[in-house]
């Protein structure tokens, strides 16, 4: 089981949250279906760190951008999401 | 009473506290203390039940939880508990225990026949021989061999009677200290000292471990054992064997709780910092022919019950053996005065010598080649050093292969297998980030060298946990002599069965075939042989297993590895893991406010959700149903929708927020409207529907599905935060604040000016999609005029506490009209006729153009699913919301796939919804249907193979009721 350190309610568990996938930047209106496929369908899918959402859903509700090892599921960080911009889609 | 084994006193019996029991309906004694095995080897029974697949006679091989072949059903007054370990199954009084997989007897059992034909009956034998024909197998093949391998069966009567209870706990601490053997205890000592929260957990009924068996190293471990007693932040739990480990600190133990009222077991999950695995070694079995008869036990195991239950497993043993500590038992029990021979691998040893002092004669460089005997050990064959072969009448033998440090729980966390040379075996070290693993579980002999390592990771973790210096360990432990290596000792050729696996009877020939046939990765061949399959997980023979293969692949063992270990460690039960989350408990009841009324009104409950709503009040079938979906259509009915989820949002962006998160546009919505709304995802499909009405310009209040309610606030708060941000909109689930209630029916206006005489309620005053608060009894009232029935009809929202007061003033002033509630099966009667979707058409695979709501969205600006959604039609035709009318009475079914008479094979669709008409006779149906709306008015079948059912019926508008919404807007 993960334990996440929520910067609001401190180390939590897993089942507090709910994983919302990798954190990644939504495209502007305008981009076009291929920007939007990639954004919906696109994952790197890294063998290592990995920067993703998770959202404190039983907790402050707050969303979180989490940096985990996909291999060791470390977890190095957990920021609230407001301190980070997202990432361009692959 | 007589128990002809018991020779002397033990360490935890109590001679003065005789206990009688039962065995296979035999009545026996033991001592209080006792373990069903040392009760059961007291008395003499060798004899425990019969084996997985030979069904040949096994009896008990170990002193503890590694045991793999005494299992037997203990019989309580709720039935039958299987499969439970004799060797650490504490002795009740009047424990009623019984052996396992044998028919008639366990003396004469009748598919011991099965060991005549083991030839036929190698490893993989039911995939090769049970072909064809292929019905056969699951009628005729696979109830035989189930009913003839095996070992303890489930009795549904006991397993429903939930009479082994079990609690959770969740504790947190800084260390977890697993194993209180010199290492577990020196370590949980020094770091209890220095003030760390520790949980000492070890799965044997007291701390010592292995010193227990040591009587110079007892005092030492009774101080320790009494410190961290009296420390207040030093959790020690026996009898609690540490079940996994699942990361991040997280690990489950059981401990089992004694006999008594209340739980049987209690469920740790525990939260720790660090972790020091002082989990021991295992000593090994030797692949020897017999090594599985009643009578063959392991050297360390003969120890442990003499000197923790004063009981011998036999009057003249042998023991066979590679290593020093395995001397150990020969010595106690030739001064306890049984005859003991040791025959040695090895040719010289610093043990040896020490042993033929004691007068325990050893032959060294020997070997035994064969174990004989029947239900018993009569004899072994020995083959000497100088080559000379002759056989040796006794009546136990005794095996060491070595030990195998216990790495499962290192392997779990990711630590890999190494070989450590020194011992034989495999040492997994754990990640130093991790915490430590100690004694013998590292290869690690002897007490004081064990109890030094456990004082050492003290001393390194305690920085890592803010703690001061660890204080010096107490001595006291004896020092150690020295020792000469062990040699390997895997296996012996002979002649007959030599089994690596003694719980799923897997045998040295099966490793080899396995091998033959290709198997030859360990964890090839684990599957293929079920090698290490069974509860015990292959403790003491796995890696025996793996020395086998590594020989018939001619490489080293260190180079076949072992099969990982899995949680759970230990045999856990379904009951153990379910604590009190059963029956009742197994999830948690929502209850409407109004719950008592509805029950006192007679209603029939379904589970929506968490939820339990009202179905229907008053009897089954549909005519319930009908009479009150009636009363809506012709005159006026009530019915509770508090289950619906609703979502406050407010702040300066909430209109442009609800732009984004609606498929079609709620900025230009004026205050006091209601508008029906569509929720996409990214990808363009349907997420949720429902009505969001704007109370202030900045204050909009948004109703989702009753199953959607969680995920619908998840969705918003995670676009409000992921995509949109720095925007002021504040978010609040008040779907359990208020209580609503749908008013509908031609003369629900009439019911509400009665309830409501103050209030202007009129078609200009508060038109269809109007919304407006007011006062009622001083609570706030929120009245929507929104329909889900497709007639005229309003939603009342109240807070909760006044849920009852509205409900029961409404009641009162629709009496003289003829009001009736209604429950959720009349609901969806009324929505389906209407042509009202619910989660049955918004499937997630549904697109608002499917369901024939493409115009509702916005031409221009962005929302959630925008592009997707706006994207030119698929090339493929998609399945389109339909309405189904079959010809006549025919019923139908939700689920029928829809099929052309002349392809019946082909499914074009599928019927979502159902139900009896209302005002028409017949049913009608809604559907989901290859290009629907293209096939209006074709006629075709309604099919459900499992019920035999082929229905004529005509594809129709889904909107069966009034499509022209002329009644919602009277």
């Amino acid at each position: 089981m993960l334990r996440i350190p929520c910067p609001w309610c401190g180390l939590r568990d897993e089942v507090e949250f709910r994983y919302r996938g990798a954190m990644l930047a939504r495209p502007a209106a305008a981009a076009g279906i291929e920007a939007f496929t990639r954004f919906v369908y696109a994952r790197a899918n890294p063998a290592g760190w990995h920067t993703e959402w998770w959202l404190h859903v039983a907790g402050c509700r707050r969303l979180l951008i989490v940096r985990r090892h996909t291999l060791t599921h470390a977890i190095e960080s957990a920021r609230d999401a407001l301190d980070a911009p997202a990432e361009p889609a692959p | 009473m007589s128990t002809p084994r018991r020779i002397g006193p033990g360490l935890l019996v109590d001679p003065a506290r005789p206990l009688p029991f039962e065995f296979d309906g035999r009545t026996l004694h033991g001592l209080g203390g006792d373990t069903l095995a040392s009760a059961l080897l007291a008395n003499g029974v060798r004899l425990i039940g019969r084996s997985f697949k030979y069904h040949r006679p096994r009896g008990i091989v170990s002193c503890g939880a590694e045991e793999t072949c005494a299992l037997v059903d203990v019989l309580t007054p709720h039935g039958r508990r299987p499969n439970q370990l004799a060797t650490t199954l504490p002795l009740t009084a009047h424990l009623r225990a019984r052996s396992q997989n044998r028919w008639p007897s366990l003396r004469w059992d009748l598919l011991s026949l099965n060991d005549r034909l083991s030839r036929f009956l190698p490893a993989g034998f039911y995939y090769k021989t049970f072909m064809a024909p292929g019905w056969a197998w699951e009628r005729i093949y696979e109830p035989l061999i189930r009913r003839a391998a095996g070992l303890g069966r489930l009795d549904p009567p006991y397993a429903a009677s939930h009479a082994a209870t079990a609690e959770s706990v969740h504790a947190h601490a800084d260390v977890l200290v697993v194993g209180a053997g010199a290492a577990g205890l020196a370590a949980a000592w020094a770091l209890g000292r220095a003030g760390a929260r520790v949980v000492l957990a070890e799965q044997d009924v007291r701390l010592g471990g292995g010193a227990l068996l040591e009587p110079e190293a007892r005092p030492w471990c009774d101080r320790l054992a009494a410190d961290l007693a009296h420390m207040g932040h030093v959790r020690c739990l026996t009898r609690t064997a540490v079940l996994g480990a699942y990361g991040h600190g997280v690990f489950a133990a059981r401990e089992a709780l004694p006999d008594g009222p209340g739980p049987s077991e209690r469920l740790w999950v525990l939260r720790v910092r660090r972790l020091v695995l002082a989990t021991g070694a295992v000593e090994r079995l030797v692949a020897v022919a017999g090594n599985d008869r009643p009578g063959v036990m392991l050297a360390g195991a003969a120890l442990a019950y003499l000197r923790r239950y004063g009981v011998v497993p036999g009057q003249r043993l042998a023991w066979f053996l590679n290593n020093d500590q395995a001397y150990a038992g020969a010595m106690a029990l030739k001064e306890a005065g049984v005859d003991c021979s040791v025959i040695d691998v090895r040719r010289e040893s610093a043990a040896m010598d020490a042993a033929r002092t004691c007068g325990v004669p050893v032959h060294a460089g020997s070997r035994i080649t064969g174990i004989r005997g029947g239900r018993t050990v009569r004899a072994i064959e020995l083959a000497t050093a100088s080559g000379t072969r002759r056989s040796l009448a006794v009546d136990g033998v005794l095996l060491s292969g070595g030990h195998s440090p216990a790495i499962g729980l290192a392997t779990q966390l990711g630590a890999r297998p190494v070989w450590h040379e020194g011992a034989g075996a495999f040492v997994a070290p754990l990640d130093p980030a991790q915490g430590a693993s100690v004694g013998s579980a590292t290869g690690c002999e002897g007490l004081a060298s064990c109890a030094r390592e456990g004082f050492v990771a003290a001393r390194r973790l305690a920085p890592d946990l803010g703690l001061a210096d660890v204080a010096e360990l107490p001595g006291g432990l004896p020092a150690e002599g020295t020792r000469t290596p062990a040699q390997a000792l895997w296996e012996v050729p002979g002649r007959g069965k030599a089994f690596v696996d003694l719980q799923n009877d897997v045998t040295t020939e099966d490793v080899r075939l396995a091998a033959r046939e290709g198997y030859t990765d360990v964890e090839h061949m684990k599957r293929y042989t079920t090698h290490g399959m069974g509860t015990d997980q292959g403790r003491i023979g796995g890696l025996l297993g793996s020395a086998v293969l590594a020989a018939a692949r001619g490489v080293a063992v260190a180079e076949v590895g072992v099969p990982q270990a899995r949680p759970y460690l230990q045999p856990t039960a379904f009951a153990t893991l379910a604590g009190a989350e059963v029956g009742a408990h197994y999830r948690p009841r929502r209850r409407l406010p109004l719950q008592a009324w509805h029950h006192a009104a007679g209603a029939t409950f379904v589970n929506t959700g968490l939820w339990q709503r009202p179905l229907v009040y008053g009897g089954a079938g549909w005519a319930p149903v009908l009479e009150e979906a009636r009363a809506v259509r012709n005159g006026v009915g009530l019915t509770d929708v508090s289950t619906l989820g609703k979502i406050d949002v407010r702040g300066a962006d909430a209109a442009r927020f609800l732009d984004f998160i609606y498929a079609n546009a709620f900025s230009s919505l004026p205050v006091g409207r209601a508008r029906y709304g569509l929720m996409l995802r990214e990808d363009g499909m349907l997420l949720d529907d429902g009505t969001t009405s704007r109370l202030g310009p900045e204050h909009f209040v948004v109703t989702t599905t009753t199953v959607n309610a969680a995920a619908v606030l998840e969705h918003l708060e995670f676009q409000l935060q992921a995509h949109c941000p720095g925007w002021e909109v504040h978010l609040s689930d008040v779907g359990e604040d208020w209580a609503q209630f749908a008013l509908a029916g031609p003369r629900a206006r009439a019911v509400l000016a009665a309830l409501l005489p103050e209030t202007d309620v009129g078609p200009e005053a508060l038109p269809f999609m109007g919304v407006t608060t007011f006062g009622f009894r001083d609570a706030p009232l929120r009245l929507f005029r929104i329909s889900f029935s497709g007639e005229l009809a309003y939603e009342l929202a109240i807070p909760v506490r006044h849920a009852e007061s509205l409900w029961l003033a409404l009641l009162a002033a629709g009496g003289p009209h003829g009001l009736r509630p209604y429950g959720l099966d009349a609901l969806n009667t009324l929505r389906i006729e209407k042509g009202h979707v619910t989660s049955a058409e918004l499937n997630g695979n549904t697109s608002a153009e499917d369901l024939g709501m493409g115009r509702l969205l916005k031409r221009e600006g962005d929302f959630v699913g925008a592009t997707f959604a706006r994207r030119s039609a698929a090339a493929a035709p998609r399945l389109q919301l339909v309405g189904v009318r079959p010809e006549g009475a025919a019923r139908l079914r939700n689920g029928m796939h829809l099929v052309r008479e002349s392809a019946a094979a082909d499914s074009l669709g599928y019927i979502t919804s159902s139900t009896p008409c209302t005002v028409q006779a017949g049913w009608f149906g809604l559907a989901l249907l290859t290009d629907g709306r293209a096939c209006r008015g074709q006629r075709l079948l309604g099919v459900s193979p499992l019920h035999a059912e082929r229905v004529p019926l005509e594809v129709v508008s889904p909107h069966f009721h009034d499509p022209d919404n002329r009644r919602v807007r009277v």
